[in-house]
């Protein structure tokens, strides 16, 4: 479904993209992983024609360049910045989006209410918050029931609720959509890809599945264990006993661990006796 | 959807904008507020002295024009673009399924109706203190004045749609187009004469320098309008008499229209190429 082949991006002297080559297949999910400056916003820009390129990038066989329309009238698209006409209120905005993408007003207020924003509607969007913006990039993205979406870190300004109501929605889609997705949560990557391509310096390093991620480049995580007051030196100790370095933070510990490693530091603070109320892992 | 609604559709939004656009209602309310002074002023000196009548009025219209019309344009047609880079909105309609020619011509299309909005305010608020101070309106005037301030609002504004393409920032685009509003409207006019005083420039290569001049074109054609021939504008106007007859208003628009199509044509070439 998406194409890239030789993918080359020069910024004057800087190179955002080099020789990169990505297949995803119809109907999978592909997560671009790498740190900022990687050169993961240059993938989308590409396939959106927002910037020229050298090498070829198509979406279901439509070249990005030549057949740009042809391209973005099968892509929905989640961008990092958020900005829209700021005196539009938020059904004046979606009204001049589908007009351009040919959708009835049905349609609009679906996608409205399954980001819940069908009661915003006569709010101007510069008033929105930086959730409710992300929320609304999303219905836009949904209004044409595209086949690609391309979401450019989708959850990065909810909060804790949203980006799991967020998670869910976009989970429901990878059954029926193409997905290519940057984001810095390892967490979400598990959830929403089928693969993963790491990005360095404008080069794929390599792919591996969203399992492998953490062993491949040590994505730093800790583990946060919330624990009754009592329950917080036991499980120290217990931790340490084992050889798992571990602190004390407020009513919980956190615990330095990757990958395989967590399971090992909740099977040692269980079998201590030690009940956990909760548990998050923080990247 | 048909690409002309799609241009539509941009045209709205870009007008839209405009219409919050502080700068743009202070060059409104500006150039009606001269408009009426000197309306007022002209009506004053046609009933002391007997002279003139809206020609008077009409005359000083064009003087402000000439200014104040070009200064708009320009600036507004600038930072549309650069602005629209900036704070990403620009990002936001070129995600659409839409051709990229399109959206800059509704851009255009919209910067213009402001424009015109925005003259025709300061037209229409002349011509109704005209009225109400017992000077007969010529409407056949003030209907050609206004379409050649019309003519000469869309060349302005194409100029600066074709700067803001050309550049990065909309602080910079906005310098630029300062910078050429004083180049149309004073130096060069000033450079021409004292080229043509310095290398002794024959009259015919002093009237095309001049009228080449997108401004100086909106002046021969207006000019006529109230003073009934172009002597008033010295020996170019009696060049253009004497060598162009009925040719001149042609050229004129030739010339505007030039001032259209070219600046078009740049701004569509950069911004097919610019990243966003």
């Amino acid at each position: 479904m998406i194409r890239l082949q030789g993918l080359t991006k020069y910024y004057g002297a800087n190179a955002a993209l080099r020789d990169v080559d990505l297949d995803v297949a119809e109907g999978t999910s592909v997560a671009l992983w790498g740190h900022n400056g990687a050169g993961k916003t240059t993938v989308i820009r590409a396939l959106l024609g927002l910037v020229r390129y050298e090498g070829t990038a198509t979406v279901d066989g439509h070249d990005c360049t030549s057949d740009g329309v042809s391209v973005r009238s099968l892509i929905g698209h989640v961008p990092q910045e958020l900005t829209f006409h700021e005196h539009l209120t938020v059904a004046e905005t979606v009204d001049f989006s589908r007009s351009l993408r040919q959708v009835d007003a049905t349609r609009a207020m679906e996608v409205l209410e399954v980001v819940g924003l069908h009661e915003e509607l006569k709010k101007p969007t510069g008033a929105l918050s930086g959730g409710m913006r992300q929320r609304l990039a999303i219905a836009l993205a949904l209004l044409a029931d595209p086949p690609v979406l391309l979401l450019d870190e989708p959850t990065s300004n909810l909060d804790a609720h949203a980006r799991e109501q967020m998670v869910h929605l976009l989970q429901s889609l990878r059954e029926r959509c193409t997905l290519l997705l940057t984001t810095h949560h390892a967490g979400e990557v598990g959830l929403l890809a089928d693969e993963v391509v790491y990005l360095e310096d404008g080069e794929v390093r390599f792919t591996c599945a969203p399992s492998e991620l953490d062993a491949r480049v040590g994505v730093p995580s800790r583990l946060h264990l919330t624990l009754d007051t009592a329950f917080v030196d036991p499980a120290l100790a217990a931790l340490t006993s084992s050889g798992i370095a571990a602190r004390r933070n407020g009513t919980g510990v956190i615990v330095e661990a990757h990958g395989a490693a967590r399971g090992r530091a909740l099977s040692v603070v269980i079998g201590a006796g030690i009940d956990i109320d909760d548990v998050e892992v923080w990247r | 959807m048909t690409r002309w609604d799609t241009t539509l559709a941009v045209a709205r939004l870009e007008l839209q904008d405009a219409a919050r656009n502080k700068w743009l209602w202070a060059m409104t309310v500006g150039f009606g507020l001269l408009a009426t002074a000197l309306t007022l002023v002209g009506v004053d000196g046609a009933r002391t002295v007997g002279a003139g009548g809206f020609g008077r009025t009409a005359s000083s219209l064009v003087a402000l024009s000439q200014m104040m019309v070009p200064l708009l344009g320009l600036t507004l047609g600038a930072s549309a673009i650069g602005n629209a880079r900036e704070n990403g909105s620009m990002r936001f309609l070129l995600t659409h399924p839409v051709r990229r020619s399109d959206i800059l011509v509704g851009i255009g299309l919209g910067l213009v109706g402001a424009c015109w909005a925005a003259m025709l305010t300061g037209f229409g608020v002349a011509a109704l203190v005209s009225s109400a101070t017992g000077t007969p309106v010529p409407a056949g005037v003030v209907l050609a004045l206004t379409a050649l301030s019309a003519l000469l609002a869309t060349a302005m504004a194409t100029i600066g749609v074709a700067i803001g393409a050309s550049t990065r920032r909309g602080s910079t685009a906005l310098g630029v187009a300062v910078f050429a509003w004083l180049l149309l409207v004073f130096v060069g006019d000033l450079g021409i004469m004292g080229s043509a005083l310095a290398v002794r420039l024959p009259v015919g290569a002093l009237f095309f320098s001049v009228v080449a001049n997108p401004v100086e074109a909106y002046r021969l054609l207006a000019v006529p309008l109230f003073a009934g021939s172009l002597d008033v504008l010295g020996p170019a106007g009696t060049y253009a008499i004497d060598t162009l007859g009925g040719a001149t208003a042609p050229l004129g628009i030739a010339v505007l229209a030039l001032w259209i199509w070219v600046p078009a044509r740049l701004a569509l070439r950069r911004f097919e190429r610019t990243d966003f």
